[in-house]
């Protein structure tokens, strides 16, 4: 199944990634180890002048693994016509037991990336690059994932074969399977309701309130983790039911196909970028006391939890609005 | 912000004015990779639109067609074949289909003769004697309607037909080869009894219910073949990604050639663009600011270079039918339709596409673009 012109690009942006990743590391290791700022040797003028080719490459690196995610299930939904039984991306990647894992480490990768990306930028905001340590060590700590999505990609597109019987989403996501995934299913929509708009709404809150008064950086950060989390489970429990105007059919998947406009789209694309903002104020809060940075993480940090809310109070309205617009009722008041 | 767009603003205007001081080598780059998008763009736009026609010729397919086997090969089947079965639950409809190939020596080439049942086709009834034939049939044998055409059956028998009409251009990706006949000639020319038939096609509303029907009629008849609908589609699908993704590695090749070249032109810096390097660092210039520029040279480049190279694909394989490629990827036969793809852009593609020329490109820039950054101004004034 390799010679899918998708997976071919998706194989050789992720193995180009961790190419040039691995090919930093060593130059990372010396950054790490050497970095003076008030030296004025020779070294120290060389690591100065790598630090923009790293920070160059790392960027495009981290900036190919956020579109390689996009391609990564945009591919698995196209493909879904090729597997017996398969209907939408979730049949492609239950095609063998890596799909779903290759999924959660691209995802799991996406928003480090994004992390990594927006220390670099406030680094490159200081005069004195106070973070390149920080950064780097990061990269490594990166690294071992990057290289593990690589390697569950591999395997997961050198296993699939085009004969197999896998199931599709009525049976991964009905409320009876015993699975992580079937619990989220099973939440009555009641509750699941009250579990989306309460951490929604708590995040939208808690981030427009930092965007104020700069207060609870780490809060917006976990608020975020959860209501990524808590939007998920909503998706799973109601929003889907409502957009396929079916009870039982709990797909997360299938919003993305052409049947349904595309509207999966326009949930996820806010979603992402708003929980990965989100992580960013907490990530960023740290180094608010290094001098250099005194202006540029609250202003920077502000400007994310903006992003942040606004990113999910768009998340919120579509999700509402698909609710309001649908023709099934789940709850009768 | 404003600042800031301001100066991308400032940033493009000079990147473009430096990129029209030096034409031709920039032009240079820009063929070649408008030539790589080109090439990759008329391979993916070209396979995509067949599989787009596979699929709309397969919509109207019946559901399931059930083939008798005899000795493993393919025979001819009763209607009350099916009969053993009693009523399947969720078959709407079935139908026997009468189907058959004869070779014609004046134009060496196979017809496909079909007997269709009277609604399945816009011609009503086709009378005794007459015939209705495809495009390809009517070009080869140079036939309008009221001519009259022989056939020498496999019998050795002759039979002579009426053409009474050509069946229309829009269909000829499936009707090329097409002979349409009635019940009566059929079974004569071919010298099948009644109440035989080629195949059993039956149709199934419920998609979900077609896998219970198949495993039901093989279950209770060993000797049939079932032939899915969805099961062509996924053929159809496979073999179409599979012959595109084996053009993409071949021209991986040039892929990489390019990504060669783009390095070295990226790295081969005149002495004149150092100097401007040097310049600008020394009037105050970061290193950033530099590699900023950098970066919206080759944005332009390689955004330009993929809208022609798109633009070129479109035009090549929608208006010129695909020439360069069409015997790789479309397959062969003497009585080949032809046809016009039906333009269909996908987004999906285009990021697919993205990924093989944009992505190798700036790769390959990264680092001579950092090296040219890093240039010490008064290294180049001095030298």
């Amino acid at each position: 199944m390799l010679f899918q012109p998708a997976i071919i690009a998706l194989l050789l942006a992720s193995a180009v990634s961790v190419l040039m990743l691995l090919a930093a590391t060593p130059y990372a290791w010396q950054l790490v180890r050497r970095w003076d700022i008030a030296s004025g040797s020779e070294l120290q003028l060389v690591l100065e002048r790598r630090t923009y080719l790293m920070s160059t490459l790392l960027s495009f690196v981290f900036a190919t693994q956020l579109v390689a995610l996009l391609l990564f299930v945009f591919n698995a939904d196209k493909m879904a016509v090729m597997f017996v039984g398969a209907m939408c991306a979730v049949g492609t990647l239950n095609a063998n037991a890596y799909g779903f894992p290759a999924l959660i480490s691209q995802i799991a990768v996406f928003f480090m990336a994004a992390v990594w990306l927006v220390l670099n930028h406030v680094d490159s905001r200081a005069y004195d690059y106070p973070l390149v340590r920080v950064k780097y060590r990061l990269l490594m700590g990166i690294l071992p994932f990057v290289v593990l999505a690589f390697a569950l990609q591999l395997i997961y597109f050198l296993n699939l074969k085009a004969d197999v019987i896998t199931s599709c989403c009525g049976s991964l996501f009905s409320s009876d399977a015993q699975t992580l995934v079937a619990d989220a299913s099973a939440l009555p929509p009641q509750q699941g309701l009250w579990l989306f708009y309460t951490a929604l709404l708590t995040v939208i809150a808690v981030a427009v309130q930092h965007a104020r008064k700069l207060r609870a950086a780490y809060v917006v950060a976990a608020a975020s983790a959860a209501a990524f989390v808590a939007a998920l489970t909503g998706i799973l429990s109601f929003v889907s039911l409502y957009v396929y105007e079916h009870p039982h059919h709990h797909c997360p998947f299938c919003l993305l196909k052409p049947e349904y406009d595309y509207q999966g789209y326009w949930l996820y694309l806010p979603l992402f970028v708003a929980t990965a903002a989100g992580l960013g104020v907490g990530a960023i809060q740290p180094f608010a006391r290094v001098p250099s940075l005194a202006a540029v993480v609250p202003q920077m940090s502000r400007r994310l939890a903006w992003i942040a809310a606004l990113g999910f109070a768009f998340f919120t309205a579509v999700a509402t609005y698909m609710v309001a617009d649908s023709n099934l009722i789940l709850l009768k008041d | 912000m404003k600042i800031w767009i301001e100066r991308q603003k400032a940033l493009i205007d000079f990147t473009l004015s430096s990129l029209a001081r030096r034409k031709l080598k920039n032009l240079g780059l820009l063929l070649v990779y408008t030539v790589i998008v080109f090439l990759l763009a008329s391979v993916m736009l070209y396979t995509h639109a067949l599989r787009h026609e596979a699929a709309q010729v397969l919509k109207n397919s019946p559901e399931v067609i059930v083939q008798r086997m005899v000795a493993g090969r393919h025979d001819l089947i009763p209607l009350g074949y099916l009969e053993k079965l009693g009523r399947i639950r969720g078959v709407q409809n079935k139908e026997g289909r009468l189907w058959g190939y004869f070779y014609d020596n004046v134009v060496s080439a196979n017809y496909t003769l079909m007997a269709p049942s009277p609604e399945s086709h816009g011609f009503g009834r086709i009378a005794d004697g007459k015939i209705v034939i495809g495009a390809a049939v009517a070009r080869e044998r140079g036939l309008v309607p009221g001519n009259l055409i022989s056939f020498r059956s496999y019998t050795g028998k002759l039979f002579v037909f009426t053409v009474a009409a050509v069946l229309p251009h829009e269909a000829e990706l499936v009707s090329a080869d097409l002979l349409l006949l009635s019940e009566t000639d059929f079974r004569a020319f071919f010298d099948i009894p009644a109440g035989y038939y080629n195949d059993i096609a039956l149709s199934v509303a419920n998609p979900q219910e077609v896998r219970n029907i198949a495993s039901k009629i093989s279950e209770t008849l060993p000797d049939a073949r079932i032939i899915l609908r969805e099961e062509v589609l996924r053929t159809y699908e496979s073999i179409f990604n599979w012959r595109e993704g084996i053009v993409l590695v071949l021209l991986s090749g040039s892929i990489l050639a390019f990504a060669i070249f783009a390095w070295e032109k990226a790295s081969g810096l005149s002495a004149e663009e150092k100097r401007e390097i040097g310049i600008l660092k020394a009037i105050g210039w970061e290193t950033g600011d530099v590699l900023k520029m950098k970066f919206w040279e080759g944005a332009l480049v390689s955004l330009t270079a993929f809208l022609l190279g798109y633009v070129a694909a479109y035009f090549h394989v929608f208006h010129f039918s695909a020439a360069l490629f069409e015997p790789v990827l479309k397959g062969w036969s003497v009585l080949y339709p032809r046809f016009e793809l039906v333009p269909v852009v996908d987004g999906f593609q285009i990021a697919t596409l993205f990924f093989f020329t944009v992505f190798p490109y700036t790769v390959a820039t990264i680092v001579p673009i950092w090296r040219a950054a890093i240039t010490d101004p008064d290294a180049v004034m001095r030298g």
